[in-house]
């Protein structure tokens, strides 16, 4: 009897977890994410997603001229660093944050509007452990609200 | 040593989702045939799984409708309600194609009037917004407390700006942990189309345009974007009948010419420029092909 209650429970975590994940990056992308993007505001779209330690997420978007844009990395706090780089469409490194200690914001403006890739990598840890580290990854976007820009060039 | 241990845990995580997928299977097809055979599928699923999971994940970004609004009145737009889907027009709504690409539309239209703040409009716009998204099933995007907040700072375009931003992550968040990122996609679609219908009537009758033309044409990459995030939903029947519109779009707008020279990051105050020259080529033949185009598939759109 025990056996079948431990059995039941495990199925319906199995059923219930991927949404309970979910909901919790949603709070997370939210609540604690969307603060870093401030003072721009947030361009409305949700993008957070689960990622394991050594896997990658690509985000294409066109950026427009003129336009001051921050974009926002951030991940669970057990989760080992995000390294995002920003690339062009042939693939060249723009921007990479590992060499600016894994930060989380990069604020730009281009001279001429482009299609970037924000390659995102959840760092492997180092720590020997027997579990693979696995949480919530939000990329979000936001602009510089006009009266608040810095000098046009 | 670290890898082994990985290894032994990914094992007995296969072995835990292979028994799991087989109970389900039996279960779900009453079936109780040849168990073998069906753990030997699991097994061969779950691989794929695996390999599938290795790959990266790709995330299209489209312009918001707030990045829009935003877009054209940096481009020295000028608010004006007649260019905007008439309030009317929401009651004639009923199917989910139309529910959704209209609800990108009036949201481009409500972050137009709260861009330029016409705190009337706004909240018209927001109401319109409102009713499409319930109809939709998009629970608590746009609550009455949202409403309130919104009236209480309507005059405040930052704060404006802010709930509007938190209704669209309310509803893009809501839609895609519920697997409907395709109606996601096409309210997106909605909003850009909007955007650039707007963006036209803007050039169209304005004098000094050359800026708002400018951004017409940096559309031709978005476009691109949002081609291909409707290609992951291609086998829905809405953004089927949709794609062939946006193709015909991709069309003209590839009839710019464009040049553009390496890019490189240079630091000023702090913050980063991506410098690179770019020259875009807009006859007027393409630019009122554009415009007639989009105009045409507007029209059907909010018809």
């Amino acid at each position: 009897m025990k056996k079948i209650f431990i059995f039941i429970v495990a199925v319906t975590m199995v059923a219930v977890l991927p949404n309970a994940a979910n909901a919790q990056c949603k709070n997370f992308a939210k609540k604690i994410c969307k603060l870093e993007l401030l003072p721009y505001v947030h361009d409305g779209i949700y993008n957070a997603t689960v990622l394991s330690e050594g896997e990658t997420a690509e985000l294409y978007k066109t950026f427009y001229s003129g336009q001051e844009y921050r974009i926002t990395i951030c991940g669970d706090e057990n989760l080992p660093p995000i390294q995002y780089q920003v690339l062009d469409a042939e693939r060249n490194v723009l921007y990479d944050n590992k060499k600016h200690q894994f930060a989380k914001n990069f604020d730009f403006k281009l001279e001429s509007s482009k299609q970037l890739i924000i390659s995102i990598q959840v760092q492997t840890s180092d720590e020997l452990s027997d579990q693979i580290l696995s949480g919530c990854v939000a990329v979000l976007v936001g602009f510089m609200n006009i009266e608040n820009s810095f000098k046009q060039y | 040593m670290c890898m082994k241990i990985k290894l032994l845990n990914i094992s007995k995580l296969t072995f835990f989702s292979v028994f799991t997928a087989t109970v389900l299977m039996v279960g779900c097809n009453g079936n109780n045939g040849n168990v073998e055979d069906q753990i030997e599928d699991s097994v061969k699923t779950d691989n794929l799984s695996d390999e599938f999971n290795k790959a990266k994940q790709v995330i299209y970004g489209i312009p918001s409708p707030i990045e829009t609004a935003m877009l054209m009145k940096r481009a020295g737009a000028k608010y004006n309600q007649d260019y905007l889907n008439p309030l009317l027009n929401v009651g004639n709504y009923t199917t989910t194609k139309s529910m959704s690409l209209n609800l990108g539309i009036y949201s481009t239209d409500l972050s137009f009037a709260s861009m330029f703040e016409q705190s009337q409009s706004t909240i018209k716009y927001l109401s319109a917004t409102k009713k499409l998204a319930d109809e939709l099933g998009i629970l608590n995007a746009i609550d009455k407390s949202i409403i309130t907040r919104l009236e209480n700072n309507v005059n405040n375009r930052d704060s404006s700006m802010e709930i509007i931003s938190e209704t669209f992550m309310n509803s893009n968040s809501f839609l895609k942990e519920n697997d409907r990122g395709e109606i996601a996609a096409i309210i997106l679609t909605g909003g850009w189309l909007e955007g650039l219908y707007i963006g036209c009537l803007v050039a169209k009758n304005t004098a000094s345009n050359k800026e708002m033309i400018e951004r017409i044409a940096d559309q031709r990459l978005s476009l691109n974007t949002l081609i291909s995030l409707m290609n992951e939903y291609k086998n829905d029947p809405n953004v089927q009948s949709i794609l062939p519109d946006m193709e015909r779009l991709k069309t003209v707008f590839d009839k710019i010419q464009t040049s553009s020279s390496n890019m490189e990051v240079v630091e000023k105050d702090g913050k980063s420029i991506i410098s690179s020259k770019s020259e875009v080529k807009v006859s007027t033949k393409v630019f009122n092909e554009i415009c007639e185009t989009i105009t045409e598939i507007r029209t059907n759109i909010i018809k």
